[in-house]
C-alpha cells in the first residue's frame, strides 16, 4: 500500500464532494460520475472512491469493479503528457504499431502504463472514428492524424522543449 | 426559441423559417466533423470567422460549420453556395482567397479543386460532380453537409419534425409500427432484425416492475474501423432524436436513452445539446405539440467497453453495472432495462425512421433489393484511395463500392481482400487471378467454395454477406492489399477481442486467449504442424459454446483467414516466412549499398538508433552514394524491425526480407 499512498500524495476532495452531490440519488448514473472524477482528476483517486462509497451508501467491491471493467477509468495517474495511439483495424493495416514502437522508444515509457517519473502516458484505444486520417494519434487531446514515425518524434522533441529538426519536413509526406 | 405546443406552430416556424430563407444566398458551408477537425479544420474555421468579421461581410455571408461531409480523406471540405463549388484540403492560408476569390468574385480556386486521379486528374469543380458523391445515395447523411447540428432551426428548415408531427396527428401507434413493417426496415447494427417485428414485440410485451417500456439509442459504436453513427448523431442529432421519439409513439414508451461511447466527445455534446434544444422547443418532454404524448431523452455515456454494443451488456451498463451480457432466454425486447420490455436501436436505424414516415413506406421499400430495403451508410478505410463515410442503396455491389467510389487501392499496390462486419464479421477475398471466394462460413459446408461469378460483383445486403461468411455489422468496410498479413490481422482481432472479453463465460475468457497465444507463436516463428486444425477445433468449440454474440463470433475472422489464406499461414509455420513482410520475427532489414544516396532519413526515422554510417568496404560499390555522404547500414542486434526506416527511405535502398 505504500506505493499507492506515494502516487497519491494529497487528493482535494471538495471537486469530488460536487460531482457527488450533482448525482445523488441516482445510482444507475454511477459511471457518468466516475467519467467526471476520471475527467476531473485524470484518474481515479482512491480517497475520492473511498468518498463515493460513502456518500452514495455503495459498497467498494462495486466501484472497483466498475473501475477495473471498463476502458475509460484508471486507477492510476495519468503521465503529465498523455498519448493515445488508436489502433482501431484501419489505423492498424496503415501502421499503428510501428507508432507504438516509436512512442515508446523515444519516451521511454511502455505501451498502456505510465512511465516511472510521471512525465509520459502511453495508451492505445480501440477506434477514435477518423479512420480516414490513420494512423492517428491524440496528443494532449489533440488529434494529429496521418502519423508517422518522424513527425512522432517531432512532436515529442517539441513537448521535451528541444527545437525540432527542421530538415525532415520534407519527407514527411 | 418559443415552445410549440400544437403541429400548427410547428408549421408556422417551417413556414416562417421558409421565408426568411434564401436560397440564393451567399454561403460558405464547411465541415465540422471530427475527421475534418482532426485534419485542421479549426483554425480553418476560426480564419473564416475573422476575415469575415473584418471584411463586414457577416451579413452579405452566411458562414456555417456542419457534420461530416463523408469525404473524410480530403479534409477540410468546404462548399460554397448556391454554386455548389466543392473545395477540398483547404488551409488557413487559403481563406484570404476563398472569400477574395470565389465568394465575392465569382472565380473558382483551380487549386483546391478535387483532381480525379482515375480520370486523368481531371479538376472537377461542384460537389455534385465528384465520383465519391455521384454514386452515392445519401438519404440520411444527405442533410449532414447542409445543416448546422447545433441550430435546431436548420432542421426544421430542412422539414424535421414534420414525420413526427404527421405521426402524432394522423397515425395511431399500430399505424406506424405497421408501416415500418412494410417499409421492410432492418436493424443497421449489424444482426439485421425486422425492425417493425421489434417494436411490435416491445409494445405486446408485458409491463414490468418499472410499468414502463423503454426505447435505447445504441450509439456505442465499437467495432473499429467504423465511425457512421459518431457521425450522424454529431452532424445531425435531431434526425435519431426524431426517430427515437416515432418509435416511442409507436411503442408507448416515456422514456428514452441514448448510449453513446465517451470517446466520442463531439457526438455526446452535440447530442446533447439537441436534447435540451427539443425539450424547450417542447419536442420532448410533456404533451408534445398539444397531442398528449409525453417523452424525454437522457443521454448515458458508455465506458469503453466493445462487449457493451451487446443488448443484454448495454442495458446493465446503463443501469450503472459492469457490461457484462447474460443469457437470452428472454430478450431484452420482453424483459431488458431494469426488467422491463427494452427496445433498443442502432443510431442508424432510428435515423431511417423519419424517413421512411415522411416519404412512405413504399417508396423506401423501392430502394433496395427484395429483403434488404433502403440504404446502409459504410466506413469505406484501410488500403482505399477515396477513404471516408458513404452511403449506398442496398445491392450495390463490392466493386462499385471499391472502385466506383473508393477509386481502388492506392500505390500501386495489389487488392487483397475486404473485411466487413468488425471482429465478429469475415474476411472477403479476391484472389491474384480475380476469381473469388466465399469466406469465412463457420461451417464446412463452404469450404472452399468458389462463387462462379467475381465476388467483387457481389450485391452488399444482408442476405447476400451472410451467404459469403461474413455480415454486414454496423458497416465497417477495411480494405487490405498485398501489404497487409492476413495472419497478422487474425492475430490482431484476436487481441482485441482477448482485451474486450468481459470474462463471464470460460470459452471466450479462456479459449480466445489459447488462440491468441497460439497465433503469437506463429507470428514468432515458431508455429507447430497442427497448429491450424488446433485453431479451428478451439474456434468451433468458442462458437458452441459461449455465452453472448460477442464470443460467438469472434472467431469469425480468424477461421475465414485459415479458411481462404492458408498458404500464408503455411508459410509461417513451415518456412518461417510472412509473405506480406508484416511479422517482425520472420523479416530482417538491410540495407542495400547500391540503392544508398547517404541521405541519412533512415536514420533520423529510425527508433532505436540503430542505423549506423560506414564507409564502403573493400570492393564494395555505392554508385549512388552522394558527395559528402557516407554509406547507412542497419545493426542487425539493435533493429526492432519497426519498418520506421523503410517507409522513410525515398530510394528503395531500405531492403525488406
Amino acid at each position: 500500500m505504500a506505493t499507492e499512498a506515494a502516487l497519491e500524495p494529497d487528493v482535494d476532495l471538495a471537486p469530488a464532494e460536487a460531482l457527488i452531490a450533482k448525482y445523488q440519488d441516482s445510482s444507475e448514473l454511477t459511471i457518468a460520475l466516475l467519467q467526471d472524477i476520471q475527467d476531473h482528476y485524470g484518474y481515479l483517486p482512491r480517497p475520492v472512491l473511498d468518498l463515493v462509497s460513502e456518500r452514495l451508501g455503495l459498497p467498494r467491491t462495486q466501484l472497483f469493479a466498475l473501475a477495473t471493467f471498463y476502458r475509460a477509468f484508471s486507477l492510476k495517474p495519468l503521465g503529465q503528457h498523455v498519448i493515445q495511439i488508436c489502433t482501431g483495424t484501419a489505423c492498424h493495416v496503415r501502421g499503428a504499431p510501428k507508432l507504438i514502437d516509436a512512442f515508446t522508444y523515444r519516451t521511454g515509457c511502455k505501451c498502456n502504463d505510465t512511465s516511472e517519473d510521471g512525465k509520459w502516458t502511453i495508451q492505445t484505444v480501440n477506434c477514435l472514428g477518423s479512420c480516414a486520417l490513420g494512423p492517428l494519434v491524440v496528443i494532449d487531446g489533440e488529434l494529429k492524424g496521418k502519423m508517422t514515425t518522424t513527425r512522432a518524434y517531432k512532436d515529442i522533441d517539441k513537448i521535451l522543449g528541444k527545437s525540432a529538426d527542421a530538415g525532415d519536413d520534407s519527407e514527411d509526406e | 426559441m418559443n415552445k410549440l405546443t400544437s403541429t400548427a406552430d410547428l408549421d408556422a416556424l417551417y413556414s416562417k423559417l421558409q421565408a426568411a430563407h434564401d436560397p440564393d444566398k451567399k454561403a460558405i458551408v464547411i465541415c465540422g466533423g471530427t475527421g475534418c477537425l482532426g485534419g485542421g479544420a479549426g483554425v480553418v474555421i476560426e480564419t473564416f470567422r475573422k476575415e469575415l468579421a473584418e471584411r463586414n461581410l457577416n451579413d452579405e455571408i452566411e458562414f456555417r460549420v456542419t457534420g461530416c461531409h463523408g469525404f473524410c480523406e480530403r479534409g477540410t471540405l468546404m462548399v460554397i453556395r448556391p454554386e455548389g463549388i466543392f473545395y477540398q484540403r483547404v488551409k488557413p492560408k487559403d481563406v484570404p482567397d476563398i472569400i477574395e476569390q470565389t465568394v465575392l468574385g465569382g472565380k473558382v480556386i483551380e487549386r483546391l479543386l478535387y483532381c480525379d486521379e482515375s480520370n486523368g486528374k481531371k479538376p472537377i469543380v461542384h460537389e455534385k460532380d465528384v465520383p465519391f458523391y455521384k454514386k452515392q445515395m445519401r438519404l440520411i447523411f444527405g442533410m449532414n453537409g447542409e445543416i448546422d447540428p447545433k441550430v435546431i432551426e436548420h432542421y426544421i428548415l430542412h422539414g424535421g419534425y414534420q414525420a413526427l408531427a404527421k405521426v402524432l396527428t394522423t397515425m395511431k401507434p399500430e399505424d406506424v409500427i405497421a408501416e415500418i413493417k412494410k417499409s421492410g426496415l432492418r436493424g443497421r447494427g449489424g444482426g439485421g432484425f425486422p425492425t417493425g417485428r421489434k417494436w411490435e414485440t416491445c409494445r405486446n410485451a408485458p409491463l414490468g416492475p418499472d410499468k414502463v417500456r423503454y426505447v435505447i439509442c445504441n450509439a456505442d459504436e465499437g467495432d473499429p474501423g467504423a465511425y457512421m453513427d459518431r457521425s450522424l448523431l454529431e452532424g445531425n442529432p435531431h434526425l435519431v432524436i426524431e426517430g427515437m421519439l416515432i418509435g416511442a409513439y409507436a411503442i408507448g414508451s416515456p422514456e428514452g436513452f441514448v448510449y453513446v461511447r465517451h470517446e466520442y466527445p463531439l457526438a455526446v455534446a452535440n447530442a446533447a445539446l439537441a436534447i435540451e434544444q427539443a425539450r424547450e422547443a417542447g419536442l420532448l418532454g410533456e404533451n408534445i405539440l398539444g397531442s398528449g404524448f409525453s417523452f424525454d431523452i437522457r443521454i448515458s455515456r458508455g465506458g469503453g467497453a466493445f462487449v457493451c454494443g451487446e443488448s443484454t451488456a448495454l442495458m446493465a451498463s446503463l443501469e450503472g453495472q459492469t457490461g457484462e451480457p447474460r443469457a437470452k432466454y428472454v430478450h431484452t425486447v420482453e424483459r431488458g432495462l431494469y426488467d422491463s420490455p427494452s427496445n433498443l436501436n442502432n443510431v442508424e436505424t432510428w435515423a431511417n425512421v423519419p424517413i421512411i414516415m415522411g416519404k412512405g413506406a413504399d417508396w423506401f421499400a423501392s430502394i433496395g433489393t427484395e429483403n434488404s430495403k433502403g440504404t446502409k451508410v459504410f466506413s469505406l478505410v484501410g488500403k482505399i484511395r477515396n477513404t471516408g463515410l458513404i452511403e449506398v442503396p442496398m445491392g450495390i455491389t463490392i466493386r462499385e463500392i471499391l472502385y466506383g467510389i473508393g477509386g481502388g487501392v492506392p500505390g500501386g499496390h495489389r487488392f487483397k481482400a475486404v473485411q466487413t462486419g468488425g471482429p465478429s464479421g469475415g474476411t472477403i477475398v479476391v484472389d491474384e487471378k480475380g476469381a473469388t471466394q466465399r469466406v469465412g462460413e463457420p461451417t464446412s459446408a463452404w469450404t472452399g467454395t468458389f462463387l462462379p461469378e467475381s465476388l467483387l460483383d457481389l450485391a452488399v445486403d444482408f442476405e447476400s454477406l451472410t451467404e459469403a461468411g461474413s455480415m454486414m455489422g454496423s458497416g465497417g468496410m477495411i480494405v487490405m492489399d498485398e501489404t497487409s498479413c492476413m495472419v497478422d490481422v487474425a492475430r490482431y482481432f484476436l487481441t482485441f477481442l482477448t482485451e474486450e472479453s468481459c470474462g463471464k463465460c470460460l470459452p471466450c475468457r479462456e479459449g480466445l486467449r489459447q488462440m491468441l497465444a497460439i497465433l503469437d507463436r506463429i507470428c514468432e516463428g515458431k508455429g507447430e504442424h497442427g497448429d491450424i486444425e488446433l485453431l479451428e477445433e478451439l474456434s468451433n468449440v468458442i462458437m458452441d459454446t459461449a455465452l453472448c454474440a460477442l464470443g460467438g463470433t469472434a472467431p469469425k475472422p480468424l477461421l475465414s483467414t485459415i479458411r481462404y489464406f492458408r498458404d500464408e499461414y503455411e508459410a509461417h509455420i513451415y518456412d518461417k516466412k510472412c509473405p506480406a513482410g508484416v511479422c517482425k520475427a520472420l523479416i530482417t532489414f538491410s540495407i542495400d549499398p547500391q540503392a544508398c544516396t547517404g541521405c541519412g532519413v533512415c536514420a533520423k526515422a529510425c527508433p532505436p538508433d540503430a542505423i549506423y554510417t560506414r564507409t564502403p568496404a573493400a570492393g564494395e560499390t555505392a554508385p549512388k552514394l552522394r558527395k559528402g555522404r557516407e554509406l547507412h547500414d542497419i545493426d542487425p542486434d539493435k533493429c526492432i524491425k519497426c519498418g520506421a526506416c523503410f517507409d522513410a527511405c525515398k530510394f528503395d535502398a531500405v531492403v525488406k526480407e
